[in-house]
């Protein structure tokens, strides 16, 4: 029987491979988890322009020079 | 006859290495994030944040050790400004979990929305900047 012994290495090595693939593949990536945070953080916090250009946008609520003139 | 067996597993193997490398490529190297309902999520947030920083610059709202923020300090808020900034923290809030869970489905990886929760929250914190209130390991708050 050395053909049935055969099939059944090939398929046993197989399914050590397949079960080899998706074990790589659940690991959570870290590394670009964190980079991916960081890109997000950037663009929601606007760190990633210049704080002299924020900085009018940020005032002008903060003083609502206008007073509230109804008659 | 291994002979006939081998060319066949060898097919396999090359059939599976084909299948699967791409998505170890991408866990690898980059996480997806550029998907309209991610975007969408991001620039709400973006747009909130303006009104929300005065908050947190003054210490009234935090950063928690779960990736969200929080009232810590009512009492540094106008009473007139009370409704506003809870409000503002339950709105960010949500768009925070959104963005998480969106993340981990657009990866294809649900189980992942904790890992990447836990990874935001360490981010966040890391890149606030000084005066702003953060929650540490142990639930405390601290200032940076």
């Amino acid at each position: 029987m050395p053909r049935g012994i055969a099939r059944w290495a090939g398929g046993a090595a197989a399914v050590v491979l397949v079960c080899g693939c998706v074990t790589i593949n659940i690991y959570f990536p870290a590394a670009a988890a964190e980079k991916a945070a960081d890109k997000i953080i950037d663009e929601v916090w606007r760190t990633d322009r210049p704080p002299s250009a924020a900085r009018p946008a940020d005032k002008a609520p903060a003083a609502p020079a206008v007073p509230d003139t109804k008659p | 006859m291994n002979v006939s067996i081998l060319p066949r597993f060898l097919a396999c193997v090359a059939l599976l290495a084909s299948v699967l490398s791409p998505q170890v490529a991408v866990a690898q190297a980059n996480l997806e994030i550029n998907t309209p309902a991610i975007n969408a999520i991001k620039n709400a947030m973006a747009a909130r944040h303006s009104q929300l920083e005065p908050f947190l610059a003054s210490g009234a709202v935090g950063l928690t050790r779960d990736g969200m923020v929080a009232l810590r300090d009512a009492n540094a808020v106008p009473l007139n400004q009370r409704a506003t900034v809870n409000s503002l923290v339950a709105q960010d809030n949500q768009d925070r979990a959104a963005l998480y869970r969106e993340i981990a489905r657009a990866n294809g990886h649900p189980e992942w929305e904790a890992d990447i929760r836990n990874t935001f929250a360490q981010r966040w914190i890391e890149r606030a900047p000084p005066g702003w209130w953060y929650q540490d390991a142990g639930g405390g708050w601290k200032k940076k």
